[in-house]
């Protein structure tokens, strides 16, 4: 470990805006919604005791906020904004134009339910929803999680070879509102790691003239959606690389994923964000009585890495895919959609179900991830499953 | 500590139960413990029932849940009882503390609970302190005796340096807060006395 560190304790969303504020970016558009309106006001606090010199611009919609901070990617600086659920839905067009402008936003999505009915609480219909506006989408079990991605998401942008916009879960109100220890870099060590911004390339590059944001006809879009792909791929390796510097700075691992005690699992559960921290205490508890369980925590879903995902499942019987979003199928949601596609013709021997859990904030406990547990071990057991698609800890 | 604590708060809308919760996690994390308070986010309005919770470990916390079978029960407000449901979950050698100048055995009889209870007269300690209602730090104090989370001393000192930090400018704030904290820790009623 190279980095200067500090204990604090912190919010999530705390621990959001202090990311940025030592990120220090050019512009931060942002409008107020529940649960992450704490970021944009943490934020302005920042600037008007002048610890950040960023150009705050309070916007009049969502909309506006991610047009805005278009607007400022493209001309060539540093920008970020922040949002939840509806808001999220209401800059919907513009979230895709920012992603095929190639823009490297940041912005932080305080997971909340969609609308309606009118739900303020956690679960992920708002960032799955936007999971194929070509966005890469990085998910945190906890605060510390968050602001480690929110500062490896800014390097992993801004990275030549992806020059895509990032988007960092966290949990609204489970993480978002709960006070957590955790542990800091010195803003000299953050300033370091992101580095200046590049300025070369955007509008206000007079000596390099472009145009942005134009009209794409038939021979050219479909190209341009084959190059997304490609930034896609790229991201990869990227996000592989920057976690490996972002460790040796602060002694953290992060990859594709994290396998929790895995190597001699029979049974394991695949779940994003902080449902995964709850999992890794019911896994300790059962690991205890000798139940060889483990867990696979998700925080990379765009691009989805369903390769070495197979090689981490083929290790287990039977595995649990937790989705806190339904999609409304009838077969399932998009983690378990996308898991299961992933292993075709890679993992054999491995049955694969799906719970739907936590919608619009319904509390998933210990007890809740236990029963998960014990259905797959009765699956180990027999070698049958009674059901590949259910709603988890809700009467039927 | 061998065992995570696990603490329930139980309030009104504006009684300061979620600020006792981050106030108790900022204490215990000076104090070096791994930390979490967080409340249960509903419709938020003055004098509607309020939850909050507090995780407090030696090791590293991981679970993201609220907390149904705690190890200690803070009711802020009296009144909740016959309305909420405080005790739920409660085991019977586990302790709960309420707010009231009743005798911790007419309470205990209220509850209907078997366990040790804990009164504290947190509203007249703190009018008496501040000359405002604000039960919060006192029925803190006594969450800290009954719980044995860290001695008087270590507590008094921690809480001095956050209200210095948080009311720095409001002298007569810190030193009203010091005052309820000392004289709640003094006189918490347990309904096992004889």
């Amino acid at each position: 470990m190279t980095g200067k560190q500090q204990k604090v304790s912190l919010s999530g969303n705390e621990a959001i805006a202090t990311a940025m504020r030592q990120i220090n970016p050019d512009v931060v558009a942002a409008y107020p919604i529940t649960p992450s309106t704490e970021v944009p006001q943490y934020f302005s606090a920042f600037v008007a005791n002048g610890q950040v010199d960023t150009d705050f611009v309070t916007v009049e919609s969502e909309h506006s906020a991610m047009s805005a901070t278009i607007g400022a990617s493209a001309a060539g600086v540093r920008a970020m904004t922040a949002t939840s659920a509806n808001g999220l839905a209401y800059m919907w067009e513009v979230v895709y134009i920012a992603a095929s402008m190639r823009l490297p936003i940041v912005m932080p999505v305080v997971n909340r339910a969609l609308s309606g009915p009118l739900n303020i609480h956690c679960d992920h219909s708002d960032s799955m929803g936007a999971k194929d506006a070509g966005w890469i989408q990085l998910f945190s079990e906890d605060n510390q999680e968050v602001y480690d991605n929110i500062i490896q998401a800014l390097r992993i942008a801004e990275h030549p070879d992806v020059s895509l916009p990032v988007m960092v879960m966290q949990d609204g109100f489970v993480t978002s509102h709960g006070l957590a220890d955790m542990t800091i870099l010195s803003d000299e060590d953050v300033k370091a790691f992101v580095g200046e911004k590049d300025y070369t390339g955007g509008l206000l590059d007079v000596d390099n003239p472009v145009s942005m944001g134009l009209m794409d006809l038939q021979p050219y879009y479909i190209k341009h959606k084959r190059q997304q792909v490609q930034a896609m791929e790229n991201a990869k390796k990227v996000i592989l690389d920057i976690a490996k510097e972002y460790e040796e700075l602060t002694g953290r691992k992060y990859s594709y994923f994290e396998e929790y005690k895995m190597e001699d699992a029979e049974a394991a559960i695949l779940v994003l964000n902080s449902t995964a921290g709850t999992a890794k205490y019911v896994v300790d508890l059962l690991r205890e009585q000798g139940k060889k369980v483990g867990l696979i925590k998700l925080r990379l879903f765009r691009p989805f890495p369903g390769q070495e995902l197979a090689q981490a499942i083929k290790k287990v019987k039977a595995l649990a895919v937790m989705d806190r979003i339904d999609t409304f199928s009838t077969w399932g949601g998009p983690v378990f959609t996308e898991v299961r596609n992933a292993c075709y013709g890679q993992v054999k021997d491995t049955e694969i179900v799906n719970y739907i859990y936590g919608l619009g904030g319904k509390d998933t406990d210990a007890n809740d991830i236990l029963s998960v547990y014990q259905d797959l071990m009765k699956i180990v057991e027999t070698g049958k499953v009674d059901c590949y698609y259910q709603y988890l800890g809700i009467e039927e | 500590m061998d065992k995570m604590l696990e603490i329930r708060w139980h309030g009104r809308g504006g009684q300061g139960v979620k600020t006792a919760s981050l106030l108790l996690a900022e204490a215990a994390f000076v104090a070096g413990k791994s930390i979490q308070g967080f409340p249960e986010y509903g419709p938020e309005r003055m004098g509607a029932p309020v939850t909050a919770y507090n995780r407090i470990s030696d090791n590293p916390i991981t679970i993201h849940s609220n907390i149904y079978e705690p190890d200690l029960v803070a009711v802020a407000d009296a009144t909740l009882i016959g309305t909420v449901d405080v005790t739920a979950g409660l085991k019977k050698e586990n302790p709960i503390i309420v707010n009231t100048d009743e005798d911790p055995k007419v309470i205990k009889e209220k509850l209907g609970f078997e366990g040790p209870v804990y009164t504290v007269d947190a509203n007249s300690i703190s009018v008496e302190a501040l000359g405002k209602v604000f039960p919060n730090v006192p029925m803190m104090a006594a969450v800290v005796k009954v719980s044995g989370l860290m001695s008087y001393e270590e507590f008094y000192s921690l809480m001095e340096k956050q209200f210095q930090k948080k009311f720095a400018t409001k002298q007569n704030v810190i030193a009203g807060n010091l005052k309820a904290l000392e004289k709640a820790f003094k006189e918490v009623k347990s309904s096992e006395e004889v």
